[in-house]
């Protein structure tokens, strides 16, 4: 998967940041998704592209259990969330949805707004087209492509 | 090699003798909690998959809590669709506005949590439950949809990082004062992923009530659930809601840690988390002088009876700063009808607090209590990001029920001793 990178070099971006409660009487991916990253950054929704990439530090997605912060960025677009790190429920929603997450430690370093990336989620490798650098990073367990190939988790559950 | 009680937990609930932190396991739920935020959307997800089924309604327990009584047109569709649902399925635990009240209250103090059970909700402060000695963690929609249709959940075994707390708590300094400490010295992802069990002659001492707030708060740490070795005051505070019977595990003295931290909470002092993470905690005496547009004391961290009797004892008699305004929320009908027995009202509304139903409201920027720009509120509630209670230039500051007592009668951030 290809797309432009939108880079926040900060650490424990928040599931309020990524999607306010204020927003929360709804669970419309299309309504959330015009709100998307709106307490970190009012300006995301004009300028992602469909297939663009998050690309953050540590701990991204603490905070709430709600799912409608993966839901708010997929419908704004975003193909993939690179991070240091995640935090737990935010990981396994995505997970659970099918959505791709990458854990690449450094890369907020690597990588500036509006590089051009590369991904290749099962093979672990990420190209920076911009830079011409390359990362490798752990891909997700074969567990977790058994949920996305199902099409998510209730699917893969479904009896 | 030893277990935790974590690992037994799960263990017994995937058919295993034995489990691993990192195995992957498919685990039995014994209880499934919804409320009305997270849980509409499962509920959508199964229906548009012609997967609309209960695993067992009386295994179901439903508390709508978030925008209850609704503040609007949405979030009153939300509740609409729960109830619908409800009654489609023939959910009898079911509690209506009148009976409800914040669910991590609700479910401990009706003798639904049980040492040994399996309990999760669409809601991350689900790892409350855990100072029961339950195995409880908070998950998303899907999740959650998966959980009603089938009773079970894939989980990855966490590691388990153990927390020995030693000495004694002083005079004003409490449960919420010592997990903010924790966070402080972990930092808000310190224990990513993992198991945070407490022990300690701190923790026995500490009433059930006061563990809840500690447990309810370890995901401020990043962790997918916190937990506590049932003793006789748990089995004690069981009993007195439930004749079901359980099964009491406890860790192993062999069992394998991640990681151990000892603190000695004996020179510990009223703390306050500065915005905007749980982890910026400092003594309240430190804090500088930090007026407050705001104090709020309630939720599934601090709504309980016993935080209400400590707020109470320091306001009595006394009227809070008016330059602030002080929004008590009892956490459940329960709490709020002994508190109303017991004259803490009286002595709230005489000190010119305002006392709600019980609700989640405004610990999450929801309704009853939101912040306008550039205002601060000194909350007993468990989360202090950008943008928590209201607006996004806003500011939350943490802190124990009696740091916000005694704040909302100062004005300013106040260390509760200067009242005791």
């Amino acid at each position: 998967m290809k797309g432009n990178a939108h880079v926040y070099k900060r650490d424990h971006i928040n599931t309020d940041e990524i999607i306010p409660a204020r927003y929360l009487v709804t669970d419309s991916e299309s309504e959330l998704a015009l709100h998307a990253m709106e307490d970190i950054d009012q300006a995301f929704v004009k300028k992602v592209k469909r297939g663009d990439v998050i690309v953050a530090g540590h701990d991204f997605g603490c905070g709430s259990s709600r799912e409608h912060a993966i839901w708010a960025i997929r419908g704004a677009g975003v193909s993939c969330v690179i991070a240091d790190s995640f935090a737990r429920i935010f990981y396994r929603n995505a997970i659970n949805n099918g959505f791709p997450v990458v854990e690449c430690r450094g890369i907020t370093e690597s990588v500036s707004d509006g590089d051009e990336l590369d991904i290749h989620l099962r093979e672990g490798i990420l190209k920076n087209l911009t830079t011409g650098e390359s990362l490798r990073f752990i891909p997700l367990p074969d567990f977790a492509f058994g949920i996305a190939d199902a099409g998510g988790l209730l699917q893969s559950i479904k009896k | 090699m030893g277990m935790t009680i974590t690992e037994k937990i799960l263990a017994a609930h995937s058919g295993h003798d034995t489990v691993r932190p990192g195995e992957l396991i498919n685990a039995k739920l014994d209880i499934v909690m919804c409320h009305d935020v997270t849980t509409p959307p499962a509920i959508s997800m199964l229906k548009n998959l012609d997967m609309d089924r209960v695993f067992a309604p009386d295994r179901i327990v439903v508390i709508p809590d978030h925008f209850v009584p609704n503040k609007d047109i949405q979030s009153a569709e939300l509740a609409k669709r729960l109830r619908e649902w409800v009654r489609l399925h023939g959910i009898k635990n079911y509690y209506e506005v009148g009976v409800n009240g914040v669910c991590h209250a609700v479910l401990p103090e009706d003798g639904w949590v049980l040492p040994g059970r399996t309990v999760v909700c669409g809601d991350s402060h689900t790892c409350t439950h855990g100072a029961l000695g339950a195995f409880s963690t908070g998950i998303g929609s899907t999740d959650l949809a998966a959980a009603i249709y089938s009773g079970e959940l894939w989980f990855r075994v966490p590691e388990t990082m153990k927390i020995v707390l030693k000495g004694t708590l002083g005079k004003g300094v409490y449960s919420k004062d010592v997990i903010l400490d924790i966070i402080r010295r972990i930092g808000v992802d310190g224990a990513l992923y993992m198991a945070m069990e407490f022990t300690g002659p701190v923790v026995d001492n500490l009433s059930v009530e006061a563990r809840f707030t500690m447990t309810n708060m370890v995901i401020e740490a990043g962790a997918k659930s916190g937990i506590i070795n049932p003793d006789s005051k748990t089995i004690e505070y069981v009993r007195e809601r439930t004749g079901e019977k359980f099964t009491v595990y406890t860790s192993d003295p062999d069992a394998r840690y991640a990681e151990t931290i000892e603190i000695d909470c004996s020179g510990l002092e009223p703390m306050v988390a500065f915005p905007h993470l749980p982890s910026n905690g400092r003594p309240a005496k430190d804090a500088g002088d930090v007026a407050v547009d705001q104090v709020y004391i309630g939720s599934c961290t601090n709504g309980r009876i016993e935080d209400l009797r400590i707020a109470a004892g320091i306001l009595k008699g006394r009227k809070i700063s008016d330059s602030l305004r002080c929004i008590v929320v009892p956490a459940s009908t329960k709490i709020w009808r002994q508190a109303m027995k017991e004259g803490l009202f009286d002595i709230f509304s005489s000190a010119h607090c305002v006392v709600s139903a019980p609700t989640c409201g405004a610990c999450l920027g929801g309704y009853m209590g939101i912040l306008a720009d550039g205002e601060k509120c000194l909350s007993t509630t468990n989360r202090n990001f950008v943008g928590r209670m209201g607006s996004p230039r806003s500011e939350v500051y943490l802190g124990s029920p009696a740091t916000a007592a005694a704040t909302a009668i100062a004005g300013r951030i106040t260390d509760p001793r200067e009242f005791l």
